[in-house]
């Protein structure tokens, strides 16, 4: 059950609840902070249909953003847009401007490989590669270039151990990594993008496949990186958006409906959409 | 017992029965080769070269020579290929020319094997001026095996997870290091599958190296790719056609399909175990 109570189910009105960011959407998304990643008027089309329209929403630095709302809302497709992983499909087409520490990385003069080094992503199922655990998590390593065996077995180690891995496999380091369970094979995920040393992760429903233990420790970890990355979560799960987020925006129909602290949204939303959708009456 | 039941058990009798007409025939076959082959096979047999005009002696320079043929038609439909079916599944827009292209291949399978032969004939041996030799064979063989390379590894290609191809993207590779590193080595089973059908195929082929690099009968041993060879298929032909002694050749003749039957069979065996240990260091 959400454990948030709503103290004033009026929609729109201000309530005693803190509110870091005053205002609605309209005046676009001020966080306080230079923030990590800046999305200004962003819209996105498959083809002729529109999946996003005019979102701007902004990234802090160390912080965790969850973005939640029903399926199909367009949420996946937006943090998909930060490491540009959209590209991949044909007959996309993106208008706006999605800054990553001031400059943007929509144009062409940003390669999208180098981006991807800087921002990584875990995705909704684990999708380790048919290789071994090590060169799993190798595999970013020496596609960036590195090749001296001990720099690579100490990276290794260490990201496995940011993933809360490390010992429950370091004595299979050679074994196969699609003999891991599937919680294990999303720590692993998440080990492998730790590796690259990136700046930002994004979650894309990270826990969609996973049992409730198994999310337990992927939001404890999410909750241990946060520290040191900018991190975005899309999830289904209010609950996990509760639990481990410090910013939430809720998305509708491609649209960009309301984002604030985590506790005002669940608390006081100011738009009766996501009040409906908070407190269960759809999605 | 209901009319269902019935016509399930009468079902499932006939499917026992059409299996088990396969199995006797394929036991027909083998214990008819063996029976007659084996009288035939000796050491002399199998690491001499014939003599008597083909009535005695081994056939080894056919064993080598179907050896040669069939490591180079792998040789060269292997790479080309992979080469086309990964251009094909990964880089290639969708639409009517890939469309095009694929149904071209298959139908390429469809082939009469005789006429890649007046191919090779004509583009290898004349056209390229390579002679009847080991290359020309190769080559005619490949060409022959290709469409069955091509399709076991696009068959492997498409069924990567695009969830791994992701995975590998977003970790800031391109995509031909995804191509190289992850999705080649995650669909090898399946091009394996390729190269055991193909071996079978070009070992067995009479049709497509009687024009291009099979030799009547030899003394020696091929020096260079540029040399003819004996071939176990033609060897056999030769011998059953126009030979003089029927007698003495028929048995060598069913000796040498033994092994021809035997050299396919240790190819595939081969190429299996291969496909074997890539799965277990690859899935789990």
């Amino acid at each position: 059950m959400l454990s948030v109570t709503l103290e004033n189910p009026a929609a729109g009105a201000p309530s005693g609840a803190v509110i870091l960011n005053a205002g609605g959407t309209a005046e676009g998304d001020a966080v306080g902070v230079e923030p990590k990643i800046s999305a200004r008027g962003v819209n996105f089309y498959y083809g002729s249909k529109r999946a996003l329209r005019d979102i701007s929403l902004d990234f802090a630095p160390r912080m965790v953003t969850a973005i939640i709302g029903p399926s199909g809302c367009g949420k996946s497709t937006f943090i998909r847009l930060i490491n540009r992983m959209n590209e991949l499909v044909p007959g996309t087409r993106l208008e706006g401007e999605i800054l990553l520490d001031g400059l943007d990385i929509t144009g062409p003069a940003c390669d999208a490989a180098e981006l991807r080094k800087r921002v990584g992503m875990v995705f909704q199922k684990p999708n380790p590669f048919p290789k071994t655990i090590f060169e799993n998590v190798a595999y970013g390593l020496e596609v960036g270039g590195l090749r001296d065996r001990l720099a690579l077995e100490e990276r290794v180690e260490l990201s496995l151990r940011k993933a809360a891995l490390w010992d429950e496999v370091k004595d299979r380091l050679r074994e196969s990594a699609l003999g891991l369970s599937g919680g294990q094979q999303q720590r692993l995920c998440i080990a492998r993008c730790l590796a690259v040393e990136p700046e930002v992760i994004l979650f894309d429903e990270p826990c969609a496949s996973l049992d409730p233990i198994s999310t337990a420790k992927i939001e404890e970890l999410i909750l241990e990186l946060k520290r040191q990355y900018t991190i975005a979560i899309v999830t289904h799960n209010m609950q996990q958006a509760a639990r481990v987020s410090d910013r939430t925006a809720f998305f509708l129909m491609g649209e960009l409906i309301e984002v604030g602290p985590t506790g005002r949204i669940f608390k006081a939303p100011r738009d009766k959409r996501t009040e409906d959708y908070i407190t269960g009456r759809f999605g | 017992m209901t009319k269902r039941d019935l016509f399930q058990k009468a079902g499932f009798a006939m499917l026992g029965l059409c299996m088990a007409a396969n199995v006797v025939f394929l036991g027909a076959i083998l214990w008819f080769i063996a029976s007659r082959g084996l009288p035939a096979i000796s050491w002399e047999f199998l690491t001499a070269a014939p003599r008597d005009a083909m009535t005695a002696g081994g056939i080894a320079p056919a064993i080598l020579g179907t050896l040669y043929l069939t490591l180079g038609a792998v040789a060269v439909a292997l790479p080309l290929g992979v080469a086309c079916a990964v251009y094909l599944t990964e880089y290639s827009p969708k639409g009517w020319a890939v469309n095009l292209i694929r149904i071209s291949v298959n139908n390429l399978a469809g082939v009469p094997s005789v006429v890649f032969g007046l191919f090779g004939l004509a583009v290898f041996v004349k056209g390229a001026g390579f002679g009847v030799s080991i290359l020309s064979g190769s080559l005619t063989l490949g060409m022959l095996t290709l469409p069955l390379i091509i399709s076991a590894s696009q068959e492997a290609l498409v069924a990567v997870p695009q969830s791994v191809r992701e995975a590998s993207l977003a970790l800031g590779a391109s995509r031909w290091e995804t191509i190289r590193k992850v999705v080649l080595p995650a669909a090898l089973p399946g091009i394996l599958t390729g190269v055991i059908l193909s071996v079978g195929r070009a070992a067995g082929e009479t049709a497509p190296i009687l024009f291009t690099a099979a030799a009547f009968y030899l003394k020696g041993y091929p020096d260079s790719i540029f040399s003819e060879v004996m071939a176990l298929p033609y060897h056999i032909y030769a011998l059953m056609t126009e030979g003089t002694h029927p007698e003495a050749q028929t048995r060598i003749a069913y000796g040498s399909s033994l092994v021809l039957l035997a050299l396919v069979l240790a190819m595939s065996m081969l190429a299996i175990y291969i496909r074997q240990r890539q799965r277990r260091s690859y899935h789990a």
